[in-house]
């Protein structure tokens, strides 16, 4: 067994990191946690693949990121996207349905994003969490593959098994939501 | 229904491009569209101004995940330790 490796210490060094990883991509808490347990018995169970040429938090964070893209695929399949369409009810009324202008109630308007400087304050952090975790599971996690893991499309499009066109409907969809969330939530 | 008021009016598509050309590519159809609706469309600014902040806080937000707030308890911290040791025991 490598030196640089110790499964004694795992929880106490990387849990708390890769829960949080975890839930900024599933909005349940239980399965986060049960992905975290998951992740390190798979960890153990390949033990041996471990080369040292990363560190022991980058080679179980790369485990636990595929646990948690076949958890979004079972889950928009479990689910048969019931949640998506709760979703896109609630943006029904954002645009005319004749020309697509917006309507005037939920149109954008000014609030705090506009003069906050997210590379300084973090103080929005847990509304722009909460907003997030209200979309549903496939396009969460199309969303944060992209924004956060910065995926290519083509490797989010293979994965999730999507084509080119659902792919552009929900980064729309997703962020017309989130837009929406983070203005009538933001204090 | 004129070919420019299709343009001026369709918010849902201008927005629609705006999310395309923050992560993608648009064509020189798109573009075009793009650039005369927001020439005369002050709401879809505001969009584009904020959705592209989003995009900020969202990899701000990844950066720090470590620094959050979310954690486990010592008690699940301790299950998982000992599912591991178990584990660990068998062989």
């Amino acid at each position: 067994m490598n030196i640089h490796i110790d499964p004694h210490s795992w929880v106490r060094a990387h849990a708390d990191y890769l829960y949080a990883y975890t839930r900024a991509r599933v909005n349940d808490e239980e399965q986060a946690r049960d992905l975290v347990q998951e992740t390190f018995l798979a960890a153990l169970e390949k033990i041996n693949t471990f080369e040292g040429r990363s560190s022991e938090r980058t080679w179980l964070t790369a485990i636990l990121r595929n646990k948690i893209i076949d958890h979004y695929r079972k889950k928009s399949s479990v689910l048969l996207n019931a949640d998506v369409r709760q979703a896109e009810d609630e943006q029904t009324g954002f645009f005319n349905p004749d020309d697509g202008h917006w309507n005037s109630e939920p149109a954008p308007k000014h609030f705090g994003i506009d003069d906050y400087d997210p590379l300084r304050s973090k103080e929005f952090d847990h509304i722009l969490m909460k907003c997030m975790q209200k979309l549903p599971a496939l396009w969460l996690s199309v969303f944060t593959m992209k924004h956060m893991d910065d995926e290519a499309t083509d490797i989010i499009l293979a994965e999730l098994k999507l084509t080119s066109s659902n792919f552009w409907v929900i980064i729309h969809r997703a962020k017309l939501n989130l837009r929406a969330c983070l203005q009538k939530n933001w204090i | 229904m004129g070919a420019l008021d299709k343009i001026t009016h369709n918010c849902k598509h201008a927005t629609f491009l705006i999310e395309k050309k923050l992560i993608g590519r648009l064509t020189l159809r798109e573009k075009i569209f793009l650039r005369i609706h927001l020439f005369g469309c002050g709401v879809c600014r505001l969009y584009q101004a904020q959705t592209t902040k989003i995009n900020q806080m969202i990899r701000q937000l990844f950066l720090d995940t470590t620094k959050h707030d979310v954690k486990l308890t010592d008690e699940v911290k301790k299950e998982m330790q000992d599912r591991i040791e178990d584990e660990l025991n068998k062989n």
